[in-house]
């Protein structure tokens, strides 16, 4: 099982390398002069020369693309292009605000999904249970950001029991935090949920139709205690897959629910950088979510390995 | 095709799917009015002469959402045929290469699939400044190995089987054996992933044009719609509303169709 872990990490390490070079291809790819796009096309020569001296942006790609690289791993990022702001607190912070809203919509599509998905499995031939799945349908169709506007028009603008938006760190008032955490963060765990539910459904189900579960009736356990001390542990395998994929949609999710809620996280840095024309900003921060979603795939495939004792005998 | 049914996801996902063609049909020989700056009263709710209302600029609601409705198609069948016409090739490729190269093709796939639709929509309208076709060809690009992956998987039972071993021996190449008996063989799995996929599409679209990344101002959209509703929120919510359920319907049409279709193909798998 080491011997599979330790495979799997390199398999990691390649894919970051290999998307690191499509990150940085891509940013080469465009049309033109890369610091005439960042000072806009009415920007001096001078000023665009000047630029180009002062990030290097003359040297031969592979150079430039090993000291990007570099950077990326060491945390030292150097400034942005136009502000010349720092590039790494800035980014150390949203990551912060980022995650608290991703995990907080996570924890809560959980609490709400592995109960109502259990349900809708055991109940799917009664009315109650086919409601269920089709209201989740509906829900896996609902956009995050729709949920967070109607969320904001309701409970913000017009019942005004939370506030529309912004931010407060947990440190400084911990009750604003989560007043202003709740309405963004259950805009993404709705929609999180409902898909989440349909997989603990469609996961319950299929442990349902197994033999171990009848004979756990048949020893006389009654329906939810052989599903609670036998299935949930076989359903948990493909769940586990499930979530992180959800947790790499939720990411993304949150950087246009960010923009609803005016949430200074990495959804909107990167959306300020795009409108800023920071590129070096724009292309680090798409390496960073893209590494996250990367890294989120090895940890669930190492769950994967210490949940499913098949996996463990070393054959695939 | 005996044990085929039609099933209620099929029947009411297709009624959704067909309802938004028709909506976008209908656009192009008839709307209530023009999609203009019309002299009525803003932001009115519903009514006799508006049915839908009119916006914050005093244009009608409702032909808003009916010329809508053909940029939704027109972003959906762009990106889903990018994502086709390269990502099934890919997919037979690997399923018909010999072990290692196969391994490789998915490999690279995996790592493209790293690359969330909106977050490639949104690092390519940074490059190239926003706009409808960036934004079709980006979410095209990040759905391609979701393509590469079912057809492979649907391909390698295919060229397991004894007719295609028959075939071989026939003296048939690779090409032959792929366009006569891998591709008809997949293209079931093709079409629901095609489903699947417009419905992201619509999703990142709508996303997108909120963003105000995608579809352009002046260009009827439904994401636009909502963009330009955020302000009058408090006093208009149906602004937000109406082009909010029409996201919603189309999305839950093509993703309910494509499971229908997925269920109606393989009877084995219904109600999983």
């Amino acid at each position: 099982m080491l011997l599979r872990l330790a495979r799997r990490f390199l398999v990691l390490l390649v894919s970051l390398a290999v998307a690191s070079v499509l990150v940085f291809a891509f940013m080469q790819v465009l049309p033109g002069d890369p610091a005439r796009v960042a000072l806009g096309m009415n920007s001096s020569d001078e000023a665009v020369a000047q630029l180009r001296e002062q990030f290097g942006l003359d040297r031969p790609l592979l150079v430039q693309y090993a000291d990007w690289l570099g950077g990326v791993v060491t945390l030292d990022l150097g400034v942005e292009w136009v502000s010349k702001a720092p590039i790494a607190p800035q980014l150390v912070d949203r990551l912060a605000v980022t995650g608290w809203l991703v995990i907080t919509a996570m924890v809560l599509a959980l609490v709400i999904a592995l109960p109502v998905g259990t349900w809708m499995a055991v109940r799917h031939r009664h009315a109650d249970g086919v409601l269920l799945s089709a209201i989740s349908q509906v829900g896996v169709a609902v956009p995050a950001f729709l949920a967070g506007i109607i969320l904001i028009t309701y409970f913000a603008k017009r019942w005004q029991w939370f506030p529309s938006g912004g931010w407060v760190p947990p440190a400084e008032d911990p009750v604003q935090f989560l007043l202003r955490l709740a309405l963004p963060a259950i805009s993404l765990a709705l929609v999180q949920a409902s898909m989440l539910a349909r997989y603990v459904r469609s996961a319950v189900l299929e442990v349902l139709r197994e033999d171990y579960l009848r004979t756990a009736r048949a020893k006389g356990l009654r329906p939810m205690q052989a599903l609670t001390r036998h299935g949930l542990r076989n359903a948990a395998v493909p769940i586990v897959t499930v979530l992180g994929l959800q947790l790499a949609t939720l990411l993304i999710g949150a950087v246009v629910v960010e923009r609803v809620f005016v949430i200074p996280g990495l959804g909107s840095f990167l959306l300020d950088s795009v409108a800023a024309r920071e590129l070096i900003t724009v292309q680090t921060i798409v390496m960073v979510l893209v590494a996250a979603v990367l890294i989120i795939n090895f940890l669930v495939d190492t769950v994967y390995l210490l949940i499913d004792p098949r996996l463990r005998v070393g054959h695939r | 095709m005996s044990g085929r049914r039609l099933n209620a996801p099929l029947l009411i996902g297709g009624a959704l799917v067909l309802l938004v063609v028709a909506m976008a049909l209908v656009s192009y020989v008839w709307t209530p009015y023009e999609f203009k700056f019309l002299p009525v009263p803003k932001e009115q709710t519903p009514n006799a002469e508006h049915w839908l209302g009119t916006d914050r600029s005093a244009r009608d609601v409702l032909t808003q959402i009916l010329l809508g409705a053909r940029t939704t198609l027109f972003v959906g069948v762009v990106a889903v045929g990018v994502a086709a016409v390269i990502g099934v090739p890919i997919g037979i490729l690997a399923a018909m290469s010999p072990g290692g190269f196969g391994q490789f093709i998915m490999r690279g796939n995996d790592i493209l699939l790293a690359f969330p639709a909106l977050l490639l929509a949104i690092m390519f309208s940074a490059l190239y400044g926003g706009g409808t076709l960036i934004a079709m060809i980006a979410i095209g690009i990040a759905t391609i190995p979701a393509f590469a992956r079912i057809v492979r998987s649907g391909a390698l039972q295919v060229i397991n089987t004894e007719y295609v071993a028959a075939s071989r021996v026939a003296g048939h190449g690779p090409l032959a054996i792929a366009r006569k008996h891998v591709l008809p063989n997949v293209i079931g799995l093709v079409i629901v992933q095609a489903s699947v996929s417009f419905a992201i599409a619509i999703l990142a679209e709508a996303a997108l044009s909120y963003l105000g990344l995608g579809t352009p101002t002046g260009q009827p959209s439904w994401g636009r719609m909502l963009l330009e509703s955020q302000n009058v929120l408090h006093r208009s919510p149906h602004l937000a509303i109406i082009p909010g359920a029409a996201i919603a319907l189309a999305v839950l049409g093509f993703n309910l169709f494509g499971d229908g279709l997925r269920d109606y193909l393989d009877p084995k798998l219904e109600g999983r």
